[in-house]
């Protein structure tokens, strides 16, 4: 078990009468100077460390988003890894001000947990991986296989109600680091390693050989991935969720950090209206009018961010599929900004 | 009562009541409890009004709720659509598993270490010597990931396998053996066993007394082997040998994924539950080396020389002289380590054995309910470790000195 795991809970039990006297999210984060960012342990192309321990990925692209609309500053960001079973006590306690890892939107998560989803910036399914020399081509085929996953997550439910659906026997290694379920399927522990498609992708370059492996076709469920923050702040789950939105409508409305600038004197009122040049949508949730421009001008938009991190010039190479903005033929669609 | 009656008799210009020792002393206990009660009482309150103001369900009704999720290895049955009670029941019961079996091993090992420390035969004591210094240095998570991701590297894939006379077999999924199938009939045998057990115990009794009145020897072990060994196999044979064993099939041909060991025919003992049992057991067995040679050396050489005086020879020696001793010395330090074992098989989350910390992990992850989960580990753990001390307590008063 991690090593802060215990003081998480007992933080949810008790510390939080310490910040229930003080003032709102946003305040306290405008006021420490920084957003406590909870993020994966290392998952490429979502939240991971690089060679100088610089984290990067979409999901931290979303922190520092919500950094720059409100410091104008994509710095202004501390991340706590986390592991699976970690992540939601360690939000509840108010260690964190918002969890950016790679989390499926769940009812049970949404309503019982106190947890409130700001959205989906990544639409996943489950998928399985297993060695090429297998010959297996369908994840119908793996009748009596061994599945490495990791505890704690949705993926551990899913394969439960797949293998049971159709009625194969199977046998589950469930493991609490994403690093140890690698290491055991590389190992040959297991025949499948299962988890969200986008995972399988990037935990797939971690393995001794990745040309050994393949990635079968069935997506067994839907993961909407998103950010979370906590029940009852309205405010700061405003500020999450619009963070977001302002992303999704800068694609769509074709502005990019290249262009931001030229775009501020731009005929378009979609674009003044996002830019801030127009109305005073920031002020109304408690940033500055400019802090959409701030997020695209640091960060990007989010097709800048997906082709960055996880898109087809990356090692993970997925292509936008679902992804793709609706307009595209995708589910991407975000609230306008009026 | 007369005494204070007495006292307070004798001294009139008696002290104010202030400066009473024992009223202090009352004061300052109500005090303490008063502050202990008034804790526990804000702990509780303040946690029920966090939880509630946070939105968070509380309660221990999720336990009902269908777990939905896979368990690898499970002693009672157990399926997805059990409720998350039962899962952790199974946790509890893996738990139980490696801690009664990891003692057990620890406890040999130990034993046999702790006596080769003291051996005659210079390489034989230096190997023990090396063995204790070297396991008890080394950080035991180091030890359960280098017996579950080094040897599981080394052992062949689940399409081959080592055998040991054609009934175990070993591969990267684990240990496999032979499994018992009780027939009709079998539950006669394991009465007989039983019943031989009880025998050999008044046996036992009863020749214990006749040595002490007539000091004639009765031969117990070999007669305790014909009750517990011999009558049951009588039995077996009697009833028509009803217990059969189910071997473990191995497919060599069939599509790839086929190969291998067929799910659920035989026993498994999963590489996860060898991995943290052998880890275990090889590290505390370190520590109880080190306590059982100072129980030994804690007898002092006159004791033998004593014994020798009287005409026994080493091995009674041993048996009836130094080990009674030695034992009232390494039963206290033993009882921690055996409760150090059972609580270290709580870093099985690392290597995803299904323990109880395991377990009620996805648990409170599916469920979110964090409190809830942390007491029943802590209930639980707490209770295994007062019964185990409790049972060593037995044992040791047993052992003690009996002083006439």
């Amino acid at each position: 078990m991690s090593k802060h795991f215990l003081p998480l809970v007992l933080g949810a039990a008790l510390g939080v009468a310490a910040t229930s006297a003080s003032a709102t999210t946003l305040d306290d984060v405008k006021a420490k100077g920084f957003i406590q960012c909870g993020v994966s342990q290392g998952l490429p192309g979502f939240s991971n460390p690089d060679a100088q321990g610089n984290w990067t990925g979409i999901d931290v692209d979303f922190c520092r988003a919500m950094a720059a609309a409100i410091f104008d500053d994509t710095t202004a960001v501390k991340f706590t890894p986390l592991s699976a079973k970690e992540r939601f006590t360690a939000l509840q306690s108010g260690e964190i001000d918002v969890l950016s890892r790679n989390t499926t939107w769940t009812m049970t998560r949404d309503t019982s947990l106190g947890l409130n989803f700001a959205g989906v910036n990544y639409y996943d399914g489950q998928g399985f991986m297993v060695r090429k020399d297998l010959g297996v081509t369908s994840a119908l085929e793996l009748s009596g296989a061994s599945v490495c996953t990791n505890t704690g997550t949705t993926t551990e439910l899913n394969v439960a109600d797949y293998f049971r659906a159709n009625n194969m026997p199977y046998e589950i290694v469930a493991f609490e680091k994403a690093d140890e379920v690698v290491a055991a399927y590389d190992a040959g522990r297991c025949d499948v390693y299962t988890t969200d498609a986008s995972g399988l992708y990037a935990q797939r370059l971690k393995l001794t050989n990745p040309g050994d492996h393949i990635v079968l076709p069935e997506i067994i469920s839907k993961e909407p991935l998103g950010p979370v923050v906590r029940q009852g702040d309205d405010q700061w789950f405003n500020v999450a969720r619009w963070t977001l939105n302002a992303m999704i409508n800068a694609e769509e409305l074709g502005v990019s950090s290249e262009n931001v600038d030229s775009m501020m004197s731009t005929d378009n009122p979609g674009i003044k209206r996002l830019l801030g040049v127009e109305g005073s949508f920031g002020e109304n949730i408690g940033l500055t009018n400019d802090w959409a421009a701030r997020i695209i001008k640091h960060v990007g938009n989010y097709a800048e961010s997906f082709n960055a991190n996880v898109g087809p010039d990356t090692p993970l190479g997925i292509s936008r599929g679902v992804n793709a903005l609706w307009s595209d033929g995708g589910v991407l669609y975000a609230a306008p900004i009026r | 009562m007369s005494v204070l009656e007495q006292d307070s008799a004798g001294a009139p210009a008696r002290a104010s009541l202030l400066n009473d020792p024992k009223v202090r002393g009352l004061f300052y206990q109500f005090l303490l409890v008063s502050v202990l009660v008034a804790t526990g009482y804000f702990i509780v309150t303040n946690t029920i009004a966090n939880l509630e103001r946070q939105n968070i369900s509380s309660g221990f009704g999720f336990l009902e709720t269908t777990a939905g999720f896979g368990i690898i290895q499970a002693l009672v049955p157990y399926a997805e659509t059990s409720s998350y009670g039962r899962a952790i029941y199974i946790g509890f019961l893996n738990t139980l598993l490696v801690a009664v079996i990891g003692i057990f091993l620890a406890t040999i090992i130990g034993f046999v270490v702790g006596i080769a420390r003291l051996s005659n035969n210079w390489i034989i004591s230096q190997i023990a010597y090396w063995y204790v210094e070297f396991i008890r240095n080394v950080p035991l998570l180091l030890q359960i990931f280098f017996w579950y991701f080094a040897v599981l590297r080394a052992v062949p894939g689940k399409r081959e396998k080592w055998s040991l006379f054609d009934t175990f077999h070993l591969n990267i999924a684990g240990l496999r053996g032979p499994k018992p199938i009780f027939e009709p009939g079998a539950d006669i045998i394991g009465w007989v066993l039983v019943a031989g057990i009880i025998a050999t115990f008044v046996v036992r009794r009863w020749a214990k007394k006749r040595q002490d009145e007539t000091g004639q020897q009765f031969p117990v072990f070999w007669t305790a082997l014909g009750l517990i060994i011999g009558l049951p196999v009588l039995a077996f044979l009697v009833m028509g040998m009803p217990i059969t064993l189910e071997h473990p099939v191995f497919n060599d041909t069939g599509p790839r994924l086929r190969q291998g060991f067929e799910l659920g025919v035989g026993i498994n003992l999963i590489p996860e539950f060898l991995a943290l049992t052998l880890a275990l057991a090889i590290y505390t067995a370190a520590f109880i080396a080190e306590i059982v040679r100072a129980g030994i050396q804690a007898v002092s050489h006159g004791q033998t020389e004593a014994s020798h005086a009287l005409g026994l020879r080493n091995a009674p020696t041993l048996r009836l002289v130094i080990i009674p001793q030695a034992m009232r010395v390494i039963i206290p330090p033993l009882t921690s380590q055996y409760l150090n074992l059972t609580k270290n098989s709580s870093l099985a989350v690392a290597i995803a054995f299904p323990d109880l910390v395991s377990v009620g992990g996805t648990v409170l992850n599916q469920t979110g309910q964090a409190v809830e989960i942390i007491a029943i580990w802590m209930i639980v753990y707490l209770s295994l470790s007062l019964a185990t001390s409790a049972f060593m307590n037995w044992y040791n008063q047993r052992m003690a000195l009996v002083e006439r």
